[in-house]
């Protein structure tokens, strides 16, 4: 079992927890991802680390609600445990004898770019982080963000704050598809990239985006729509929460 | 004077209309009486071929004899010498092919049956005996076992039984392996299967779950770190396959890998599991392949309400699964489209509409026929298509079942482990791979095989271990 030490709700939709896994924060880089079962009955779901804590032995980790398994992760509170916590997998970026480098992030895939941006910082590297939102409310992580990088610039779809701007060039991608086991055994995480089958558990979880057919990406992802609306609308009233 | 009965005792087996529903087990087991009845028809031959062809060689007229005298419990400490797993193998052993495939009563008539006896004495020993397991006293030794599956189990038993300390690594959240997230509840219930790790548990091996070793830890901190003088790697498959046609990234198309996974360890067929399936009532279903693990996914189907279809390329004789496999998915009603081979998977996409949740679904296969030439290297007579035969049938859904490359993590992150072309780790006789102290068995080794084979393999490292660190 994996103790919750910190929860922090990040935006309406979006929350962070801190989980106690010494194992998994001994040997985690940027990049890199865990997969988590909030109880017995639970999915396996994969997760970006955040960020991680080896002294303490913690992992973070920022999950948007999206579908059932999120949104029963969202009910635990600080204290209280989670059932797996499994990682770390797929490959580190990269960041070795960069010396300048642009981190980009849209939405709830900021926390994916933050360790990234972080890590570089941390190496002497010249960090211009560019992250965008939907609007002003969905800003998440905005000090971390001032910390990790050299030159900041937030920008939001409708420009409520920021340049009015969307985050679109993008050259290495992370991917996060379905998956079930995470060391390459079921195939689910399949991704079609640059007209070959890649497994993002084990080839990636990163990518070169121009070579990512993100259109077959995200039908595969949308595979069980359905079923999580259905799911979510059995689970308590009193705890749900709007996604937009 | 042995029972002459040409036959069989039969398998007494749930009814086919109804199991198609259900996923408890199809074949209930011999009664006391069956069992004895079966156990006298063997002729207790000198040379004992049955053993030869036994990959764990059990002493097999040996615990016959005893099942003919009612001691079945002296029956299971004979087989209990050779085997880990006895529950395991009396069900999903290929015993047709091995043991009984040399049983002399097999020339003229039917072979004894051992697999069946052997799941008969497990299943009693099971339910009869309050005997712990008694924990040896430590050697002092720590031997790290990487995968719960048989291999892995097998390994640690024997080890644990000769005192080592044992700690096995498994990357799921439940130890088992392929018995539990590859072989289906009615062929083999979890319940024998947990039986077993709770045994090797009394036995005092360690079992950590959620560790991927190559990720969470490398081999090299095992040893250099964590104090283990030997691994034994049987990480099991790997990457499933396909076939590399179009529209095999499409919704509904799985490997049969994640297909079981999700229905066997994830429980996705049962009220109240988080983890989702494609709804199958009424829908149709093609698994691709020949082989048991295409059976399993073709039976999952028919049990979620699906009309089944196996896809082969080859004739119902080179059929690689086993034939009591075949026979029980025929009775549950699932078609066999022998000498068939996909050429692509159609998707459906609605031009009036972008939107449409429907769009980058299966809804088809096309396929050709085959017919068989001259033998290849396998030996088995070559498929060829047939021309202008190409069709297609109306699909909702389509399963992969056509094997697994080994599994690239272990060998990515272990420096001088050497693997073959296919990317199996190469081994000696003895299991040992191309790094000092670090032993291999199982399909990370062979690629897909059987359980028992992969079970003799961690057998085979374990004696070597153990002549290894006892010199010590």
């Amino acid at each position: 079992m994996y103790r919750i030490v910190k929860k922090r709700v990040l935006n309406p939709t979006v929350t962070l927890m801190e989980v106690e896994a010494p194992a998994v924060a001994r040997k985690c880089e940027p990049g890199q991802f865990i997969i988590l079962r909030v109880d017995e009955n639970g999915e396996r779901i994969p997760l970006t680390i955040a960020a991680y804590d080896r002294e303490k032995g913690t992992v973070t980790i920022i999950f948007q609600l999206v579908g059932a398994t999120t949104e029963k992760l969202n009910h635990k509170e600080e204290g209280e445990y989670l059932q797996d916590f499994v990682g770390p997998l797929g490959k580190a970026t990269e960041t070795e004898g960069l010396k300048r480098v642009a981190v980009i992030g849209g939405g709830v895939g900021t926390a994916i770019a933050y360790p990234v941006a972080k890590k570089l910082h941390d190496d002497g590297c010249h960090v211009d982080l560019i992250v965008g939102f939907r609007n002003k409310d969905l800003i998440i992580l905005k000090e971390e963000f001032e910390a990790a990088s050299t030159n900041l610039i937030i920008g939001t779809d409708d420009g409520s704050y920021g340049k009015k701007a969307l985050v679109t060039d993008l050259t290495v991608v992370s991917m996060n598809p379905i998956m079930i086991d995470g060391t390459g055994m079921c195939g689910g995480c399949r991704l079609s990239v640059g007209g070959e089958t890649k497994f993002a558990c084990v080839d990636g979880p990163e990518f070169d985006g121009h070579l990512v057919d993100f259109d077959e990406a995200m039908a595969r992802g949308a595979m069980y729509r359905d079923f999580e609306m259905h799911a979510r609308e059995e689970t308590c009233n009193l705890f749900k929460q709007e996604v937009k | 004077m042995a029972n002459m009965r040409p036959d069989k005792n039969p398998m007494p087996h749930q009814d086919p209309q109804v199991r198609s529903g259900n996923f408890e087990e199809v074949a209930l087991g011999y009664t006391k009486e069956q069992a004895i009845d079966e156990a006298q028809r063997c002729l207790h031959c000198k040379n004992m071929p049955c053993v030869s062809g036994c990959p764990v060689k059990i002493h097999i007229p040996d615990f016959i004899a005893k099942v003919a005298e009612g001691d079945f419990e002296a029956a299971y400490q004979i087989i209990a010498q050779d085997s880990a797993l006895p529950a395991v193998c009396g069900r999903v052993c290929p015993q047709e092919t091995q043991c009984e495939s040399k049983c002399v009563r097999g020339i003229k008539h039917e072979s004894v049956g051992i697999g069946r006896l052997e799941r008969f004495v497990a299943d009693w020993h099971n339910a009869n005996s309050t005997e712990k397991p008694v924990r040896p006293a430590s050697n002092g030794h720590k031997v790290a076992v990487i995968g719960s599956g048989p291999s892995g189990l097998t390994c640690a038993g024997d080890l644990a039984r000769k005192g080592y300390e044992v700690t096995v690594f498994e990357a799921l959240h439940l130890a088992g392996g392929v018995l539990v997230y590859g072989i289906p509840e009615f062929r083999l219930p979890k319940s024998i299967v947990q039986k077993e790790v709770d045994g090797l548990k009394e036995l005092g091996v360690k079992i950590e779950t959620n560790v991927v070793v190559g990720r969470s830890i490398t081999i090299d901190e095992l040893m250099e770190q964590e104090g283990f003088e030997a691994v034994f790697i049987g990480s099991g498959a790997g990457l499933p396959m396909f076939m590399h046609i179009p529209g095999e990234n499409l919704k509904g198309v799985y490997s049969a890998n994640e297909f079981l996974t999700r229905i066997n360890l994830m429980k996705a067929y049962k009220e109240g599991s988080d983890t989702p399936i494609m709804p199958l009532k009424g829908k149709k279903v093609a698994v691709v392949g020949g082989g048991n693990v295409a059976m399993d996914a073709a039976r999952c189907s028919r049990r979620l309400g699906a009309d089944v279809y196996i896809v082969y390329r080859r004739s119902e004789a080179e059929l690689p699964a086993r034939a009591e496999e075949v026979e029980h998915a025929k009775e549950e009603g699932i078609i066999f489209k022998t000498l068939n081979n996909p050429t692509e998977i159609l998707g459906y996409n609605n031009p009036e509409d972008k939107r449409d949740p429907k769009n980058g679904s299966v809804c088809g296969l096309r396929c050709v026929e085959m017919e068989l030439g001259e033998p290849d290297a396998s030996g088995r007579r070559r498929p060829i298509v047939k021309e202008g035969s190409e069709f297609e049938m109306e699909m909702d859904c389509v399963i992969m079942a056509l094997g697994t490359s080994p599994n690239p993590l272990i060998k990515s992150t272990t420096k001088g482990l050497e693997i073959n072309k296919r990317g199996g780790i190469i081994v000696n006789e003895d299991g040992l791979t191309s790094r000092e102290a670090v032993y291999a068995g199982g399909d990370a080794v062979t690629g897909a095989a059987t359980v028992i084979l992969a079970m003799g393999a961690g057998k085979t490292a374990a004696a070597a271990i153990d002549e290894q660190l006892s010199k010590k």
